[in-house]
């Protein structure tokens, strides 16, 4: 199969999955108690009001009628207005999507820059000093609770040191990311560990692999032997696992977004759910799930284009 | 685990269920001396029997009661009387750290035990018989794979109401597919081997083919795989009620109290620190103890 064919075919099996997912939402949505039309217009509304409304929302229409409604409104990116901010969920999502990505961007960097040299480190110096405080280091930290770590960033380093703003957003790029360092390193703390201890294994096997053997027989230099064929064959597991991580990281910005009050969607998400803000929470939960499966896709393309013993079937 | 709870369990996922599938394959041949020899074991289990038994007896470990408000102690830094330090309300922080030990180990154990039994028994089905039930079993994992963790539980949550039970309920609905996953293709490893073979060929019925001669062999890594996740409960059980969808205060929940303590961070440190130090002991127990069994289960390969 040649990987034309095989990102076509991940990209039809995606299909299903995707209609599944709509389903999902929609279904347990209308399981919620209580009138959508009531909640959308509060209180004191009249009968005569929600009569109205329920007719605008469609909520008068068969079950499956009001499905085909959710879907078509979902692909002409119709999602409605939110019931607690009054705009449309479109303009608010995409909005504060940028700070949950941006978030997601600099976590990235940061677990690059932690993961790369302590995995590589505690590798080439298996069982030093090193090693072991390194381990137990990420041992700490990957139990750490996200908000845990937060907090003890924020009192840590923005109280008592004052090198960053405890919360918020700030205004310009620059601020932008001022405020962006502490959430990011919160995230990149929790999810390093685990890369590392990845990377750090698959060192280890590299360097006791034939090929290793080979290359040091044939002269090569360590430095040689390390960077050319051990971390060329150790980095690939650490690249796929890399990227199941930042799709891991979509909507896994939920609980560091509410410590650090950043506006980003999964703040929105939960924000929405304390409002009983329904037509905002759907879409919000439709779309980290479709950027889930992109950065998914995404990943395994890419793996396909590491790894050359990849079975495309 | 705890962190970030959503990430980390697909990618542990990804690392374990690897490593965790050999496992199995050597438990019958190691000795129960091996068992000894894993540090991790000891120390893993030390510190859970020192939790567990801490939850067990708080009422006689310490003379306050966990909801006791004492205007006139509040704030208080950690001293003889108060260990832990008090909180705004005046209540004895190790008193309610002890309590709260008594809601936390047993949120972790019981948020494990529907995904884990739902999870292999829709596993060995998967696994075993293949065809249509595999087919649609995967496709299932799938879906529920496309959601982020925390996003699907939370929006479980929302639809059904904040709370531990509920939070059970999501669990059970979003975890089962890692123990499925690792259980099948545990199972597709195993289900051409001779001794299945032999055991179907001399036609013993598939429940029990499954049941006595399968199932010792692949359950192993699950229960490894359980251990951990329990830290990562743990840890979800306290995201939750720090977002307020979980256990309500003034319930002597861990993440609750941090929560709590957030406001007074700056002047009273305690409130917070102390139960968050609380769930990262019980984390580590319980990853040490998971890598603990691990290790003694494959005596040969320890990294």
């Amino acid at each position: 199969m040649s990987r034309g064919q095989y990102i076509l075919r991940r990209l039809v099996q995606m299909v299903p999955v995707v209609f599944a997912i709509t389903l999902i939402i929609f279904i347990m949505l209308r399981a919620i108690p209580g009138d959508p039309a009531q909640t959308f217009l509060g209180d004191k509304a009249t009968d005569q009001q929600i009569e109205i409304v329920t007719r605008e929302m469609g909520l008068d229409k068969p079950i499956y009628v009001q499905y085909g409604y959710y879907l078509r409104n979902l692909v002409t990116l119709d999602l409605g207005d939110s019931l607690k901010y009054r705009v449309p969920v479109s303009t608010l999502l995409w909005s504060r999507l940028k700070v949950s990505l941006s978030v997601v961007l600099v976590t990235g960097i940061f677990i690059m820059l932690l993961s790369l040299p302590l995995g590589i480190l505690a590798a080439l110096k298996k069982d030093s000093l090193i090693d072991n405080i390194v381990r137990s280091a990420l041992m700490v930290t990957m139990v750490m609770p996200s908000f845990y770590t937060g907090i003890l960033l924020i009192i840590g380093l923005s109280i008592k040191l004052d090198l960053f703003p405890v919360s918020g957003y700030g205004d310009t790029f620059t601020e932008h990311l001022h405020h962006l360092v502490l959430p990011s390193l919160t995230l990149a703390l929790g999810i390093s560990p685990i890369l590392i201890r990845v990377l750090r294994s698959s060192i280890l096997e590299a360097l006791d692999s034939d090929y290793v053997n080979t290359a040091r027989a044939k002269g090569l230099t360590e430095q040689k032997v390390i960077t050319l064929h051990v971390l060329r064959n150790a980095l690939i597991p650490t690249v796929t696992l890399f990227g199941v991580t930042i799709g891991g990281l979509m909507g896994g910005t939920v609980i560091t977004e509410k410590v650090f009050a950043l506006p980003g969607a999964g703040a929105l998400l939960v924000d929405s759910v304390a409002a009983r803000d329904y037509p905002t929470v759907q879409s919000a939960t439709f779309i980290f799930a479709m950027m889930v499966i992109l950065v998914n896709l995404a990943t395994d393309i890419l793996y396909s284009f590491l790894d050359p013993r990849v079975e495309l079937g | 685990m705890a962190v970030s709870n959503e990430s980390s369990r697909t990618v542990v996922d990804a690392g374990q269920s690897a490593t965790l599938a050999g496992a199995a394959r050597e438990v019958r041949q190691s000795s129960r001396w091996t068992w000894l020899r894993s540090r991790n074991l000891i120390i893993g289990a030390s510190i859970l029997a020192i939790l567990v038994s801490a939850a067990i007896f708080a009422p006689w470990l310490t003379p306050y009661e966990p909801q006791a408000q004492v205007p006139e102690e509040a704030l208080q830094s950690p001293s003889l009387d108060h260990p832990f330090g008090t909180d705004n309300f005046g209540r004895d922080m190790f008193t309610r750290v002890l309590y709260g030990a008594r809601i936390d180990l047993r949120v972790g154990v019981i948020a494990v035990l529907s995904p884990f039994v739902i999870g292999v028994l829709i596993g060995c089905i998967a696994g075993y018989f293949g065809g249509w039930a595999d087919t649609l079993a995967m496709r299932a994992v799938d879906i529920v794979q496309a959601f982020p963790f925390l996003v699907l539980v939370i929006f479980i949550v929302s639809v059904l109401g904040p709370g531990l039970r509920n939070m059970y309920i999501a669990v059970a609905l979003v975890a089962w597919i890692v123990y499925a996953r690792l259980i099948r293709s545990s199972i597709l490893a195993e289900r051409n081997k001779e001794y299945v073979v032999a055991a179907q060929a001399i036609g013993g019925n598939d429940l029990r083919i499954i049941t006595q001669h399968v199932f010792p062999n692949v359950i192993t890594p699950c229960i490894v795989f359980a251990m951990t996740d329990i830290a990562l409960y743990i840890g979800l059980a306290a995201g939750l009620s720090y977002l307020g969808l979980g256990e309500r205060p003034p319930a002597p929940e861990w993440g609750a109290m941090i929560s709590s303590g957030q406001p007074f961070m700056t002047t009273a440190w305690w409130i917070s620190a102390i139960p968050g130090a609380a769930i990262v002991v019980t984390g580590i127990a319980f990853s040490l103890l998971g890598d603990g069994i691990g290790d003694a289960l494959r005596p040969g390969s320890r990294a």
